[in-house]
């Protein structure tokens, strides 16, 4: 173990957990063609998410993360299989919990750390914070603060996607909570009336905030799709090869007949809802214990590739040393990097004022003395 | 030159730049088959079809996020609010979503998309349906913001927006929409931040935009007739960007300004241009700057009383004229 990291690790050996091997999924069509790496590689991705969010967090208590640090810590299962899926036309835009969709979809943690310590090397030089990733070169529109604002948006992508006459779709990921926001519901009806190729993912993991899903929703999440006329899809977040097999099914309708759909997936957050959240009042530690014992994504997949053969004792130490290493360098790169500066400030504000020459005149920022 | 209304001038804006770049998409609520709630868009669905002129649902917060999600993609969205008033529901997607996507981006993301429709007083249709929030989008950067107030104007700044590589508010006005004016055939376009003088003088300087210039001119020819008093009135066209230099140059001439615009007083456009004056000209200040504006309370629906005396008109700018110059 790297002796900088100085995080608790969540998971280290193989405990008892309870879902059953073989995978049930292993075999759906999604799955069942995986190489040994790719499925190697969706265990890594897993590892890498939960060792850079579980590096953040003494970090954040040291005072070098300012603001809020959602972490995705036991929904790694839902960005890493979904963000597999995705081809070259696909597209992915999230919530404020968006450290895995990033590392999911390929960002370098280093410029993800950065961006956590303000950096201006950050992926959105220091602009955006935790909430607020992007990499649109990845087709990653983000990493957004307002519950469910980016619902539309994630329409508005597959409203483009099909326009240009592509054959992609695109995710746009949100939590239990987003459901009751009108935006959503508008942009259901949008996707559903004009055959949009959107995918809406639900990952829900029980509590929007401190509020469980019983004192926030009537009925069950999902299932609103019906009044729209959209399919929905219902699945375990927690076998990576179950939210594979479902996300593929809602994909390939979505390219092939620009049909919207809604996937609700279970899942669960160990840790609260954001770092300042102490965690006392509104579950029991039992049933953070009972999730992460018996249904922890990581261990899940890490008990079925040992199952496969995939995966050796060996490797699955090499992984995660290998993941602890790279936190480690984030963090060390995040420390190096400078801050923005003053100057910075008002760049990137404008497209216009980006570049090297304007194309409007007049006064555009305001500034007092 | 074709003289044309301030609503052909912008249908005609739109229908080329949709000929232009297939990446143009018309939406909005009615916009298509009804031909527009104020028939800007009348004849366009028949003439580009369904991909280019879009039914929307009244969704505002649903279309105008989705046309900021489409724009991210290099879709150019040219969404209409029926009532610049119903901007309300969509707010949290133009200010944090349309606003904001670039910066938070750290700049790797462009959102070439303009929202427009009519935003003005006037029409006796209460406080719901009668707001001119060009103070409140300019408040927040990444946006701009256009006013025009004639026909010529409307042509090439609609042109300009739809061709800006940023988020453009555009408001346009239901009472000017019948006006005409001389609109140059083809491609025109005005840089954003280039006021227009549309009168010289040298006595005061007006500043205004939208139709309270067409006041404002109005009240000037007045003042010329019956106290020989030369008023310059200055169009702003664009609130952001804002065209400073020819503000500060006018009081350099003038000495005295009034600001004349449809909006209540407190942090209005107005406010702004007074605090910049005062900061970088108050040397050349021979009076205090005066504002006219919209009285302060709800838009009131009684007919003659929003005309009279709620809403800036000419009679009200004469009694602003004749307070500064007093
Ligand atoms: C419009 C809006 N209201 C409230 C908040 C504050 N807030 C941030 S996250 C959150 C809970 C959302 O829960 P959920 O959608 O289930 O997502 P999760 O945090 O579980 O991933 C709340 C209330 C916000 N960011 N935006
Ligand atoms: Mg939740």
């Amino acid at each position: 173990m790297s002796k900088k990291s100085s995080a608790p690790a969540e998971t280290s050996a193989l405990s008892d957990v309870s879902i059953a091997v073989p995978s049930p999924h292993a075999t759906a069509a999604a799955n069942a063609g995986l190489t040994t790496e790719q499925r190697i590689e969706l265990y890594r991705k897993m590892v890498r998410i939960r060792r850079f969010e579980e590096r953040c967090l003494p970090v954040y208590n040291s005072g070098k993360i300012g603001g809020f640090l959602h972490l995705y810590i036991g929904q790694e299962a839902v960005a890493v299989g979904a963000c597999s899926l995705m081809g070259n036309d696909d597209h992915v835009i999230t919530a404020y919990r968006d450290h895995g969709h990033a590392i999911a979809v390929g960002m370098d943690t280093k410029p993800l750390m950065a961006e956590l310590y303000g950096k201006v090397t950050g992926c959105s030089k220091g602009k955006g914070g935790s909430m607020h990733y992007f990499a649109p070169d990845l087709n990653y529109w983000g990493g957004h603060g307002i519950v469910g604002g980016q619902i539309p948006l994630g329409t508005g992508l597959a409203y483009a996607v099909k326009y240009q006459g592509k054959k992609g779709a695109a995710m746009a990921f949100m939590g239990d909570g987003a459901v009751n926001q009108g935006a959503v519901h508008e942009a259901y009806n949008l996707a559903a009336l004009w055959d949009l190729p959107v995918i809406f993912v639900i990952e829900n993991n029980r509590y929007s905030m401190g509020t469980s899903q019983e004192r926030s929703s009537a009925g069950q999440l999902g299932k609103r799709a019906e009044a729209y006329d959209m399919k929905w899809y219902q699945c375990g977040g927690h076998d990576i090869y179950e939210v594979r097999a479902t996300l593929d099914l809602a994909l390939n309708r979505a390219r092939d007949e620009f049909k919207p759909a809604v996937v609700e997936i279970d899942t669960y957050r160990y840790r609260g809802h954001s770092v300042a959240d102490p965690d006392k009042t509104y579950r029991d530690r039992k049933e953070i214990e009972d999730y992460r014992n018996t249904k922890d994504p990581l261990q899940v997949f890490q008990k079925q590739l040992l199952h496969e053969k995939v995966l050796t004792d060996a490797i699955i130490e090499e992984i995660d040393l290998a993941a602890r290493a790279e936190a480690d360098r984030a963090v060390e790169f995040a420390e190096a990097s400078p801050f923005p500066t003053a100057d910075d400030i008002q760049k990137d504000v404008y497209w216009e004022t980006d570049q090297p020459k304007r194309t409007s005149e007049g006064r555009i920022f305001f500034n007092h003395v | 030159m074709p003289v044309i209304t301030y609503r052909e001038a912008i249908r005609a804006a739109l229908s080329e730049e949709i000929e232009r770049d297939p990446n143009v998409v018309v939406m909005g609520e009615e916009v298509a088959q009804f031909n527009g709630a104020y028939k800007v868009t009348e004849g366009m669905y028949e003439k580009y079809g369904p991909k280019r002129i879009v039914d929307t649902p009244i969704s505002e917060a649903g279309f105008i996020g989705m046309g900021v999600g489409a724009s991210m993609l290099g879709i150019r969205p040219v969404m209409e609010l029926m009532f610049w008033s119903f901007y309300s529901v969509a707010f949290d997607q133009i200010v944090n979503n349309a606003a904001n996507v670039r910066y938070m981006s750290g700049g790797q993301i462009a959102c070439p998309i303009v929202i427009r429709g009519p935003a003005n007083g006037g029409t006796n249709v209460g406080a719901t349906h009668s707001h001119t929030p060009e103070n409140i989008l300019a408040h927040h950067p990444g946006l701009k913001v256009v006013v025009p107030s004639n026909a010529a104007d409307a042509k090439a700044l609609m042109k300009t927006a739809i061709r800006d590589n940023d988020p453009v508010m555009y408001l346009e006005n239901t009472i000017l929409y019948g006006e005409k004016g001389e609109v140059p055939d083809g491609d025109i376009t005005l840089p954003f931040g280039r006021a227009n003088i549309a009168r010289l003088g040298k006595d005061l300087t007006i500043v205004s935009y939208g139709r309270c210039v067409v006041h404002s001119l109005i009240a000037a020819e007045k003042m010329k007739a019956e106290k020989g008093l030369d008023i310059e009135v200055i169009d702003l066209r664009t609130i952001r960007p804002l065209d400073v230099d020819t503000v500060l140059k006018s009081v350099a001439k003038t000495h005295r300004v009034l600001i004349v615009e449809e909006q209540r007083p407190f942090c209005s456009v107005g406010s702004h241009l007074a605090a910049i004056i005062q900061e970088e000209a108050f040397d050349e200040l021979d009076a205090p700057i005066l504002r006219v504006g919209t009285i302060d309370a709800p838009a009131i629906y009684a007919p003659p009383v929003e005309k009279q005396f709620q809403l800036p008109n000419p009679e009200r700018v004469i009694a602003g004229i004749l307070k500064v110059m007093a």
